[in-house]
């Protein structure tokens, strides 16, 4: 019905030199829109240009296996590639069995309104800047210990990531067949084992997808990181009772500091953090598009 | 909606035990969820007592920020914030969404999957990798460009004068906009899609042009869901961060013009925290966490609601 009050006015001008104007409008307005979404790429292109460029010129054996030095005299990124690899791991530890058994929850168990309720929670978190995630967790794992440390910001990370997996855990459980349940359930099979052997083994693949995605986000991730975390310039393999580098802290101090050299090792350690987003982002969705295709 | 064949008990022994315990921690697990956007509020509020307490509502409108004197107020941060923001939704909202329009109603499908797939890229870079580029590469260049000519052109403008140092409001809200236009394109671009073919065919029966078209109807019914995005957009460029703390100049005070220094929310917590005396100092900066946790819950449920409006299929979940 929409359609109708405006429509009758257009017909109004099928005279033909209104008929004339209103195709070149339409071609002008075509233009622009072509021309919106040619910009929106534009700076994905200088982004990704800039920082391989200045990222592969500034890349050598010692940024990745040196930690980092005072400033302006060498040292790497070693103790920032390690740091993020242990805590990104370990935040991806405590973060999976709460993201998917919440989908699951959500998805299988939930009245209707209580999973509304869940799931909003879960959008909201996702939208609070993760800057205030970060204060969040300072207040009860850094304040009440006087230290900054890698646990915390291993569980900041956490936080960002557990509605993530949720919210695709709980989309990817949509696509399961009710049938396949059902036939479970029929056999005599306890729910807990249909849904862990049916149900989650069917929507494996999407699960993972979305963990694999969060992963992502969370390697990325520096505000979660600032007073949890803190950053370090020593190697710090398993204590996480104390401060930790991470890659995103290292370009963020180092793009700050006003020695060439330690800027060169913000775009190196920017590259890698780049590449390795990008790659887990483009396999994720080629997967999932071929999936698709099927 | 729950499946009516789950919700009945397995009859063995064993694995109603298993199922009683699957079930509850599944609970819990959603529990936590639910928990944790309480404790969030919760500990801000409570950990920034003291400047409630000593302030009071004077907070938000105090404009020094001095912890050697122990004088705080939010002022410039809370102008920085929605003057970097809204500059950013100015230059974003309309890019965004005729790129979603271009996205779901112009472009073949071999240019639109290509294309979408780019602008959800965008989105995954971390905000530290675009601050570098920002700071290294688009802060003289815009300096070097449109902030000259405008300072030239336009100077006399109280707003618009300069000079034009490449770091400030102006490149932070550039990057605002690229790091919002991703989630401005997609949810538009959703809602778009959900609009029913049987409106564009009733138009085009009509002689109506792909324009008219979109013009007339796809948007008309899409609108909320697009103001949806837009204030979704607003949300996440209220609370970034890294990217623009660091090209924002880091200057506590209400910028005096479009090319100042100046000072976000986010930005200020970041460059202050660490350094922050335990107690009203830090205090203060969880005070600003609070009000810009409340800006982005608000604009948030807001956006989320719109959206739902135009997406949900009816009557479904």
């Amino acid at each position: 019905m929409v359609a109708v009050t405006p429509a009758v006015r257009t017909g109004r001008l099928t005279g033909t030199r209104s008929a004339n104007r209103r195709t070149r409008t339409d071609k002008a307005m075509r233009f622009i829109a072509g021309l919106a979404a040619v910009a929106c790429v534009i700076p994905l292109g200088a982004v990704l240009i800039f920082v391989t460029l200045n990222g592969i010129s500034a890349l050598n054996l010692d940024l990745l296996t040196k930690p980092s030095r005072a400033q302006g005299i060498g040292g790497g990124a070693a103790a920032a590639i390690l740091g993020s690899i242990q805590m990104v791991l370990l935040a991806t530890v405590v973060a999976i069995p709460f993201g998917v058994l919440a989908g699951v929850y959500v998805r299988e168990f939930a009245s209707a309104r209580v999973a509304r309720a869940v799931r909003f929670a879960a959008d909201v978190i996702v939208g609070i800047p993760s800057i205030l995630i970060g204060i969040f967790v300072f207040t009860f794992l850094v304040l009440p210990f006087k230290q900054y440390n890698a646990f915390a910001g291993s569980i900041a990370l956490a936080v960002i990531m557990v509605p993530v997996i949720m919210r695709t855990t709980e989309e990817i459980l949509k696509l399961v067949p009710v049938s396949l349940r059902e036939a479970s359930l029929a056999l005599g099979i306890p729910m807990w084992r249909t849904v862990f052997s049916v149900v989650i083994r069917t929507g494996l693949p999407g699960i993972l997808t979305g963990i694999m995605l969060a992963v992502a986000r969370a390697a990325g991730e520096t505000a979660p990181l600032l007073f949890t975390a803190l950053g370090s310039r020593f190697v710090n393999v398993g204590d996480f009772s104390k401060p930790m580098d991470a890659l995103p802290l290292f370009v963020y101090i180092n793009a700050r500091q006003p020695y060439e050299l330690q800027n060169q090792q913000a775009w190196g350690a920017a590259f890698l953090l780049l590449l390795f987003v990008l790659v887990v982002n483009v396999l994720v969705r080629a997967r999932t598009a071929g999936r698709r295709a099927q | 909606m729950t499946h009516p064949t789950l919700t009945a008990r397995s009859r063995q022994g064993s694995g109603r035990l298993a199922d009683l315990l699957f079930r509850g921690s599944s609970r819990i697990a959603a529990g936590v969820v639910v928990v944790l956007l309480i404790l969030i509020a919760l500990l801000l509020a409570w950990n920034s007592r003291l400047t409630w307490q000593t302030f009071g509502l004077g907070f938000i409108t105090g404009q020094t920020w001095d912890p050697v004197a122990g004088v705080f107020g939010a002022l410039p941060f809370i102008v920085g914030t929605i003057l970097a923001a809204s500059l950013a939704v100015i230059v974003a909202a309309p890019i965004g969404i005729f790129t979603a329009i271009f996205l779901s109603e112009l472009a073949p499908r071999r240019i639109a999957t290509p294309l979408t797939f780019m602008i959800e890229l965008l989105a995954a870079i971390p905000s530290v990798v675009i601050g570098l580029w920002g700071v290294f590469i688009l802060a003289p260049f815009l300096r070097d460009t449109i902030e000259a000519w405008i300072v030239t052109l336009f100077g006399w403008i109280p707003f618009l004068g300069g000079p034009a140092h490449g770091i400030g409001l102006f490149t932070a809200a550039v990057i605002l906009a690229i790091m919002i236009l991703p989630t401005i394109v997609t949810i538009s671009r959703e809602v778009i899609q959900a609009v029913p073919g049987s409106q564009r065919e009733a138009m085009f029966a009509l002689g109506a042009t792909r324009w008219e078209t979109i013009r007339r109807v796809v948007v008309p019914y899409a609108r909320s869901g697009i103001i949806g995005a837009v204030i979704l957009g607003l949300g996440r460029a209220l609370g970034e961060t890294l990217a623009v703390t660091m090209v924002i100049g880091n200057k506590d005070a209400i910028p005096s013009g479009l090319f100042d220094q100046a000072q976000t929310i986010a930005s200020k917590i970041a460059t202050s925290f660490s350094e922050a005396s335990v107690g009203i100092g830090t205090s203060s900066l969880i005070a600003l966490g609070l009000v810009l946790l409340i800006l982005t819950v608000i604009l948030n449920v807001v956006a989320r609601l719109l959206v739902l409006r135009v997406a949900s299929p009816v009557g479904g979940e």
